[in-house]
């Protein structure tokens, strides 16, 4: 039994961040946490799987390298290692929020948790014993979600033929065939690693192009990439006939009114998360959940019971780990009683680190016509940028949608190498309302890939330099 | 019903304020009015007063501690009342930003009180006492006393979301750069928003363009504020040096625009007195009996009158330039001339520096033009103070219409045999009705009145207009 300030249920991104600021801001944190610090994000998402698509980029440099008066000899590759590389990178990150914990004299309870009124939580060691802890000023739901499988189609996981990404990030070898169910960001991202290792893959999704977030543009230039690179791209794909064998998944696949039988070792469903909302004991504590079962908060991120706040994935969507990470730096500041900025929803990153990259912020060009905005869109090709030449990355573009009238960025979509560091350059002019001129006016280094971002704008100013 | 005492923005910047000392306890009775403690704000110690009738409950703001604006220091209520509540509430901030801008109300309406109430009891001792009328009675309505202000009612929060929750502070004190985003200021441009006008809600204060959108369907445009810099810009013939530019004092930016609110885009009111004419008609009598050439109307000794009051009242000469005020050097008097398409305002330039004589010669020629509907811009454009005179029309009375962004018109009525009391002695004398419309942006009731003393004085002592 023990007494805090704030207790935060789940040490990923939104509560170990928020937990960081709350302790800034002098008050007494306790975080629950089951498994390792860091949540999906540092074990079973961003980060390991950006250490596997890392592996993917050196060997499709590999390929390349004789291009560039390197030789290597012969290659091979090894998804084995290259997974264990990427254990490594989570755990050191996750020891990382250990240190930040102890430096910030955060508590950590291992343990499952389970709210008890408004200011305490219980917790379920794994010896089965229980404790329970007070929250002076909240406690904070946490608990993100899950993989969740696509059973309406047939494709209950099963740890062997048919994975989630948690499982992928663990196997020991990349398969001979691999069909990837969900063309978002993990799909795409894995269907660039096993490609990379020599799966033939064969990405699916049932939307009319892969990213179906993402502006149309950029998900055709992507979908071209991954065809030149042999990944077998179905869209607009209705799944039927699903058999789950030992060694094997076969399928058939109904797209553009052709069907065609698919027979693969592996399947990954890259598609459908579930919140983590069962066992907290929302109902008896008069916390209410949304028709899609994420836990209802309003701006301030208070839910429907007084002293209980949720962040993160369990709060709704973007399921992303920055968008959870901002909601417990806001709420932290809330609770300390400052003014804070609030969570801009309308200005998040959207990011997928396959390659080429695509990342975005702000609206589509679809979104901008069925809000019947004025607008004018600038581009800037890659193959038309130096730097890009000089590292032979010339595939993508920059693109830029900006008011007609006033230059406001309305949206901002990049494709290409290092997309996702180059879109936050946007995402600064955004957050600040600086317009296209005011990227122009920046002076850009040159030769760097950013100076695409500046041509971009200059082109929907009509004023483009180089192309 | 219990008040809760928070740090108050006992000056227009400030942003915290540290409690020096309660001057009350815990369990004594206060009314309100009662000074509670002394606050240390950035500019001096100050009191604060309480806002309720009741017994002092609880003190929560230490003596030595700075807090910021909005903070609750204390709790009044009934003596027997339970307060836990809001004594509980006041650690989460949720609740602050309202009270903050409630708190920053009565520091306004206080800004505002003094003004013209101070200036009418100057007058009262300077000179003769106003018509009851004149000076107070048509000023500010609210706050018959400075003290009482604050005390009265908070008004609620305004629906159109101005200084939304996001900005605790207050609006840019004077001299101080108002802060706004690119695209804050671009939209502000195209839409005629005055960025003086809009309270920001972005970090710190900034002003983005929710704030300007906002501010533009609450109608803060140039155009609501006064038309000022719009129809300035033809008019701008004088020179530079002709003019002096005051800058608005935080108490006259805050007159501004309460009374914009209040009564329209020129908050004007009227000041009316009735005047001897005797002096005037037997000068007029004499030069008419030396020959036709010397003929002159009551009008041309009116314009000289005013004309050579506002040489020595620049504060009447003066125009409003929307976020500032302009008081003129050189006098330019407008007199407006009935003509069958409707009405035209011809200027006597530097009208003080000129004869009676001469002005009557210009008057009559202008008059001609503008009947004949011959005069160019240059000649009827760029005064400083407007004259309008219904006499001949049989007209005792009536008010005329500021002619933006002038500050002020005089309209004279007709002038008639009337019975006064002269010594006590009822005497039948001539007598002419004049009243003054005044921007009470620009003339407050006092001054006003001031400027009528003198135009009087000149009047009936008409042998004044010719040395």
């Amino acid at each position: 039994m023990a007494s805090f300030d704030v207790i935060f249920i789940g040490g990923g991104p939104a509560g170990y961040v928020g937990a960081i600021r709350a302790a800034q801001l002098g008050m007494t944190v306790a975080v629950i946490e089951r498994e390792a610090l860091g949540g999906t994000c540092v074990l079973w998402g961003c980060i390991p799987a950006k250490a596997l698509l890392e592996s993917a980029s050196i060997a499709q440099k590999v390929k390349k390298a004789a291009e560039f008066g390197v030789n290597v000899g012969e290659t091979s590759y090894d998804y084995g290692v290259a997974m264990k590389r990427s254990r490594a990178v989570s755990t050191q990150n996750s020891k990382g929020v250990e240190f930040l914990f102890k430096k910030h004299k955060i508590t950590t309870i291992k343990g499952t948790a389970k709210l008890a009124g408004k200011n305490a939580v219980t917790v379920k060691g794994a010896d089965g014993k229980e404790e329970k802890h007070d929250a002076k000023k909240a406690v904070v739901i946490a608990t993100g979600s899950r993989v969740k499988g696509l059973p309406q189609a047939g494709l209950e996981l099963n740890k062997t033929t048919v994975l989630s990404s948690d499982e992928v990030l663990v196997l020991e070898k990349a398969p001979k065939t691999m069909a990837i169910v969900g063309a978002g960001a993990v799909g795409c991202e894995f269907a660039d690693v096993f490609n990379a290792f020599g799966t033939q893959v064969t990405l699916i999704d049932v939307a009319p192009n892969i990213l179906p977030l993402e502006d149309t543009d950029c998900s055709i230039e992507l979908t071209k990439a991954f065809k030149k690179r042999k990944i077998d791209v179905v869209v607009g794909a209705k799944i039927s006939n699903v058999k789950i064998g030992k060694t094997s998944v076969t399928m058939t696949l109904d797209a553009g009114g052709k069907k065609t039988d698919l027979e693969v070792e592996q399947v990954l469903v890259a598609a459908g998360r579930a919140p983590n909302v069962e066992d907290l004991g929302l109902k008896e504590n008069g916390v209410q959940v949304n028709e899609r079962g994420f836990i209802k908060i309003n701006e301030k991120m208070e839910t429907t019971a007084k002293g209980i706040y949720a962040i993160g994935d369990v709060a709704g969507p973007p399921m992303l780990a920055h968008k959870g990470s901002r909601e417990g730096v806001v709420l932290a500041e809330l609770l300390a009683g400052q003014h804070a900025h609030p969570v801009n929803y309308g200005n998040i990153p959207n990011a997928t680190y396959c390659h080429p990259e695509v990342a975005s912020i702000g609206l589509t060009e679809a979104q901008c016509k069925e809000k019947k905005l004025d607008y004018k869109v600038g581009r800037f090709p890659f193959s038309a940028n130096g730097r890009a030449r000089t590292s032979g990355e010339t595939e993508g573009f920059v693109k830029i949608i900006r008011d007609a009238k006033y230059g406001e960025i309305l949206g901002a979509h990049i494709i290409g190498s290092h997309a996702t560091e180059l879109l936050h350059e946007i995402a600064v002019a955004r957050e600040n309302e600086f317009t296209v001129e005011e990227i122009d006016l920046a002076i850009h280094a040159h030769p760097t890939l950013s100076e695409a971002v500046a041509e971009a704008c200059l082109d929907s100013l009509g004023r483009v330099i180089h192309a | 019903m219990a008040t809760k005492v928070v740090m108050e923005a006992l000056s227009p910047t400030m942003e915290e304020g540290r409690l020096v000392k309660w001057l009350k306890n815990e369990g004594d009775p206060v009314k309100a009015g009662d000074i509670l403690a002394e606050v240390e704000t950035d500019k001096a110690v100050m009191e604060l007063v309480a806002r309720g009738d009741g017994v002092l409950k609880k003190r929560i703001g230490k003596e030595g501690d700075a807090s910021p604006v909005g903070t609750l220091l204390a709790v009044i209520g009934a003596a027997d009342e339970n307060i836990d509540s809001i004594v509980s509430g006041a650690a989460p901030a949720a609740a602050k930003p309202a009270e903050a801008q409630a708190a920053a109300k009565p520091a306004e309406a206080q800004a505002a009180a003094p003004a013209a109430p101070q200036e009418a009891t100057q007058s009262q001792g300077e000179a003769a006492a106003p018509t009851p009328e004149s000076p107070a009675a048509v000023a500010t309505p609210p706050a018959p006393r400075p003290a009482a202000a604050p005390q009265a009612p908070l008004p609620p929060a305004r629906s159109s979301g101005f200084g939304s929750v996001a900005a605790p502070s207050a609006a840019p004190s004077d001299g101080r750069r108002t802060r706004s985003s690119p695209l804050a200021r671009r939209i502000a441009t195209e839409r005629g928003v005055e960025l003086s006008q809009v309270q920001g809600s972005g970090p710190g204060g900034r002003i983005i363009k929710k704030d300007i959108e906002t501010a533009a369907a609450a109608g803060v445009s140039r155009g609501a504020a006064g038309k000022a810099p719009k129809a300035a810009e033809p008019r701008l013939i004088t020179r530079e040096g002709d003019y002096q530019d005051i800058p608005l004092t935080l108490i006259r930016k805050t007159i501004a625009r309460r009374l914009s609110e209040s009564i329209g885009p020129v908050p004007t009111f009227y000041l009316t007195a009735e005047w001897d004419a005797e002096r005037a008609s037997e000068m007029r009598a004499q030069l008419k009996e030396l020959g036709d050439e010397y003929k002159i109307s009551f009008n041309d000794i009116l314009i000289k009158a005013v004309a050579n009051a506002l040489a020595d009242h620049p504060e009447v000469n003066a125009w409003w330039m929307g976020d500032h005020i302009r008081h003129f050097n050189r006098v330019h008097v407008a007199m407006a001339v009935a003509i069958p398409e409707g009405l035209i305002t011809p200027v006597i330039f530097d009208a003080d520096r000129k004869s009676i004589g001469q002005i009557s010669a210009e008057a009559k020629q202008l008059a001609g033009l503008a009947r004949a509907r011959k005069l160019t811009p240059e000649q009827y454009t760029g005064s400083t103070f407007s004259v309008s005179n219904l006499g001949m029309f049989g007209i005792e009375h009536f008010t005329a219409i500021i002619n933006p962004p002038e500050a002020g018109i005089l309209a004279i009525g007709g002038v008639e045999p009337k019975a006064v009391v002269i010594d006590g002695q009822v005497v039948v004398r001539q007598r002419m009705r004049v009243t003054m419309s005044c921007d009470h942006r620009v003339i407050d009731g006092a001054t006003g009145a001031k400027f009528l003393l003198a135009v009087k004085r000149y009047f009936e002592n008409p042998l004044l207009l010719v040395i």
